[in-house]
C-alpha cells in the first residue's frame, strides 16, 4: 500500500510520528501484515494500545478505518450488508403509481445497489485502501468467526443478487481480542499473531510524553514508575496505557508538579477500577511504591 | 525444517501451513538478523501467550540463544509452588455396609450407590461406561438474538421481506423473540492427592459434558497450578480424552493450594468472561492447604461473577458429613448448591441441579 514502508523500522518511525510508540516486535508484526496481506490477530491486556495501533496504522497508511465492533449476537447483516426494505417497498409502489409492467425489470431494479446499505466489512472491501478493525472478535459467537474466516479468505463478499464484490485492494485487517473466549484455531491459523505486552518503563514515559506533553516531566516518570509497579502488585485489573494516561492527566489537572501519597490516593480512581484494588493499594503497596 | 521439529517437540503448534508462512514472513525480512528471524518465527508459528514461553525457549535451543531480544514482560504463566501435601487419608475408606444392599436390587443399582473409590476393577469399567452416558446440559438464558417466534413483538424485516416476496401486498406479520442459549458450565476439578480416588470419575463426567455441548462447556483442573484441559476433553473417546488430559496435567494427586489456583483461574479466565453469567462446578473435598480467607475472597468472586456456583463434595455423601474443614467453612456462605460426587447416582442428581439451574 505504502512504498514508503520499506522495513519494520520504517514503519515504526511511520508511526511514531502519528503519536503511536510501538515496540520492534508490534513493528515487525504490522509490517509483514501489510507485505504479506494476512490479518494482524493482537492479543493483550485491556488498556494496551491494540485498537489505537489500528487507527495509527490508518492514519500512516493514508487509508480508511472502518470498525467493527463485535458483540455476541453480531451476524452477517449488522456485519457485511443488509437491503434497504423500506425503499425498496416505496419504490414499488411507486413503480406500481407509474403504471410499471414489466415484472422481470421491475425486480431488478428492486436489487439495485443503491437499495444496498453497506456494512463495516463490505464497506471496507468496497473503499479501497482501508483498515478493517475488528474489534473484540473474542466477544462475538463461534458461528461468526466461521464467517469472518470465510470472508478474509478471499477478500470479496457475494451478494447473491448482485453478484461477487472483490477488494481492489485487499484491506489490512486488524483483529483484537482480551481473551474472554478462546478463539478458534482455524481462524488464528490464518493470521499473523502478537501478544501485546505492557510497555517497559522507558516506552511508557515516552508515550506519555508524546500524548501529554503539558504534564510535568516529573510526574509523568513518577505515574509510569507507580504504574509499572501497580501491574506487579497482582490486582484484579491490572492499569494499562490507558489508565496511566487518565491519571497523568487527573493529576496534571489538580496541578500537581509530581506525585506524593496525598494527590495519589486522591486520584486513585483513574487507574484503578475496582474497589478491592484501590482499598488493597490504599492499605499496603502505594506508599512503599511511591517512596521507592 | 529443523527449527519446526525442535517445536514441535516442545508444544508449539507448528503446522506445516505455519511453517510456511514463516518462511514467507522470512522472505520480507532480513534471514540474517536474528531479531528478524526471532519475530517471524514468533508472529506465525504461535497461537496463543502459553506458546511464547514455549517458543522462547526453543529457539534459544536451536539458536545458540543468540539474537533473542531480552525477555520481555508477558501474560503471567501461573505457577504456584508445590506444596507438600501430609499423606491424609484420601477418603478411600471403605463404607462397608453400603456395598451390601437388598439383594433383589439390579447390579447397576447397587453400582449406582457404591462409592467410587471403593470399586473393583470390573466394577469401575462398568461405572465409567455408564458415566459416559450422562448427558449433562445447562439450563438456557435469554440473548441478544432474535429468531422467529409465533408471538411476539413484530418483527418489521421479515414483515417487509414477506410484503415484497408478493409484490408488494401486505400480508401475516412476522413476529420475533429473543432466542435462547444454553448458558456455560465451567468445570473446576480438584486433582490434588486427597481427591485422587475420584478425579478419574469427575474428570469422565466433565468428558461427557463436554461431548454433549462442545463450545459450551470449559474444564479446568486445580492443584499446584491451574490446567486448561477442555481442548484434551473434546476427543471423542472418552479413555483416550483422559490419557490426553492427564498428559496435561502436570500436578495429578500433588498437593493443593485451592484459594491460589481458583484466583489464577479467575484472572485469568473468570473475570474476562469464562465464568460471567456462567453455571459453575466446583470439584473438590475443600482440603485447603493455604489461607481459608484467601479461598472465602475468592469463592465470594465467583459468586459475583457466575450465575450458579454449585459445590460437589465427595464427602457429603458419608454419613455424619459436616462442612467443618476451614476450605468449606469459608467458602460456605457464597455457594449456591453443595451436592455430593462420589458415586454415580450422586452424578446423576449433579446433572439434574445442573439443568435446573
Amino acid at each position: 500500500m505504502d512504498a514508503a514502508v520499506t522495513d519494520p523500522a520504517a514503519l515504526a518511525a511511520a508511526l511514531d510520528r502519528t503519536g503511536y510508540l510501538p515496540d520492534e516486535g508490534l513493528a515487525t508484526a504490522a509490517f509483514l501484515a501489510l507485505r504479506m496481506h494476512r490479518p494482524l490477530f493482537l492479543e493483550g491486556d485491556p488498556g494496551v494500545g491494540k485498537t489505537s495501533l489500528a487507527t495509527a496504522l490508518a492514519e500512516v497508511l493514508d487509508a480508511r478505518l472502518v470498525r467493527l465492533q463485535c458483540y455476541e449476537g453480531i451476524d452477517a447483516a449488522q456485519a457485511l450488508y443488509d437491503w434497504d426494505f423500506p425503499r425498496q417497498v416505496l419504490h414499488l409502489r411507486a413503480a406500481e403509481t407509474a403504471g410499471h409492467r414489466d415484472a422481470d425489470e421491475l425486480e431488478r431494479s428492486l436489487y439495485d445497489r443503491r437499495f444496498l446499505v453497506a456494512r463495516p466489512i463490505l464497506q471496507a472491501i468496497e473503499h479501497a485502501p482501508s483498515v478493517l478493525l475488528v474489534d473484540e472478535i473474542d466477544r462475538a459467537d463461534d458461528e461468526f468467526e466461521a464467517f469472518l474466516l470465510e470472508v478474509l479468505a478471499d477478500n470479496a463478499v457475494t451478494i447473491p443478487e448482485i453478484g461477487t464484490i472483490r477488494a481492489s485492494t485487499p484491506p489490512l485487517v486488524v483483529l483484537t481480542s482480551n481473551r474472554t473466549r478462546e478463539v478458534h484455531d482455524a481462524l488464528k491459523r490464518r493470521c499473523l499473531y502478537h501478544w501485546v505486552a505492557h510497555p517497559t518503563y522507558e516506552r511508557e514515559v515516552a508515550i506519555l510524553r508524546r500524548r501529554q506533553p503539558e504534564v510535568a516531566e516529573r510526574l509523568t516518570r513518577d505515574v509510569a514508575r507507580v504504574t509499572a509497579g501497580l501491574r506487579e502488585a497482582d490486582l484484579l485489573k491490572p492499569p494499562g496505557v490507558a489508565e496511566s494516561l487518565d491519571w497523568a492527566q487527573a493529576l496534571h489537572l489538580l496541578g500537581a508538579r509530581s506525585l506524593d501519597v496525598e494527590n495519589a490516593a486522591a486520584t486513585l480512581g483513574a487507574v484503578l477500577k475496582y474497589h478491592e484494588d484501590a482499598v488493597r493499594v490504599r492499605e499496603t503497596v502505594l506508599a512503599e511504591l511511591i517512596g521507592a | 525444517m529443523g527449527f519446526a521439529r525442535t517445536l514441535r517437540h516442545a508444544g508449539v503448534p507448528a503446522t506445516p501451513d505455519r511453517v510456511q508462512a514463516m518462511v514467507v514472513a522470512l522472505g520480507h525480512l532480513d534471514v540474517a538478523s536474528p531479531a528478524d528471524t526471532y519475530w517471524a518465527g514468533r508472529l506465525t508459528l504461535c497461537g496463543d501467550p502459553a506458546d511464547l514461553d514455549r517458543y522462547d525457549a526453543a529457539f534459544a535451543a536451536y539458536f545458540g540463544g543468540a539474537g533473542a531480544p531480552a525477555p520481555r514482560p508477558r501474560p503471567a504463566a501461573v505457577r504456584l509452588r508445590a506444596v507438600p501435601l501430609d499423606d491424609r487419608d484420601g477418603g478411600g475408606a471403605d463404607p462397608g455396609d453400603g456395598s451390601t444392599r437388598t439383594t433383589l436390587a439390579s447390579r447397576q443399582e447397587v453400582l449406582r450407590h457404591r462409592d467410587v473409590s471403593t470399586l473393583s476393577a470390573a466394577e469401575r469399567d462398568e461405572v465409567r461406561r455408564l458415566l459416559a452416558l450422562l448427558a449433562p446440559q445447562v439450563g438456557r438464558r435469554r440473548t441478544r438474538r432474535y429468531g422467529p417466534a409465533s408471538r411476539g413483538a413484530v418483527d418489521l424485516e421479515r414483515t417487509v421481506r414477506r410484503m415484497l416476496h408478493q409484490g408488494g401486498e401486505p400480508s401475516r406479520l412476522a413476529r420475533r423473540a429473543r432466542r435462547r442459549k444454553p448458558r456455560r458450565l465451567v468445570l473446576l476439578a480438584d486433582v490434588s492427592g486427597s481427591m485422587e480416588p475420584y478425579a478419574d470419575a469427575l474428570l469422565r463426567f466433565a468428558h461427557a459434558a463436554v461431548r454433549v455441548t462442545p463450545f459450551n462447556v470449559e474444564v479446568f483442573t486445580l492443584g499446584t497450578r491451574l490446567t486448561r484441559v477442555t481442548r484434551e476433553l473434546r476427543r471423542r473417546d472418552p479413555d483416550a480424552a483422559l490419557e490426553a488430559a492427564g498428559a496435561a496435567i502436570p500436578d495429578w494427586s500433588g498437593g493443593t493450594r485451592l484459594g491460589d489456583a481458583l484466583k489464577a483461574f479467575l484472572d485469568q479466565w473468570g473475570q474476562r468472561g469464562a465464568a460471567r453469567g456462567a453455571v459453575v462446578v466446583l470439584c473438590s473435598d475443600g482440603w485447603e492447604r493455604g489461607d481459608p480467607t484467601l479461598l472465602g475472597e475468592q469463592v465470594a468472586r465467583l459468586a459475583r461473577l457466575a450465575h450458579t456456583v454449585i459445590w460437589v463434595n465427595p464427602h457429603r455423601g458419608k454419613p455424619g458429613y459436616e462442612p467443618v474443614t476451614g476450605g468449606m467453612v469459608a467458602a460456605l456462605p457464597h455457594i449456591d448448591h453443595l451436592v455430593a460426587g462420589h458415586n454415580l447416582a450422586a452424578l446423576e442428581q449433579l446433572v439434574r441441579v445442573i439443568g435446573q439451574s
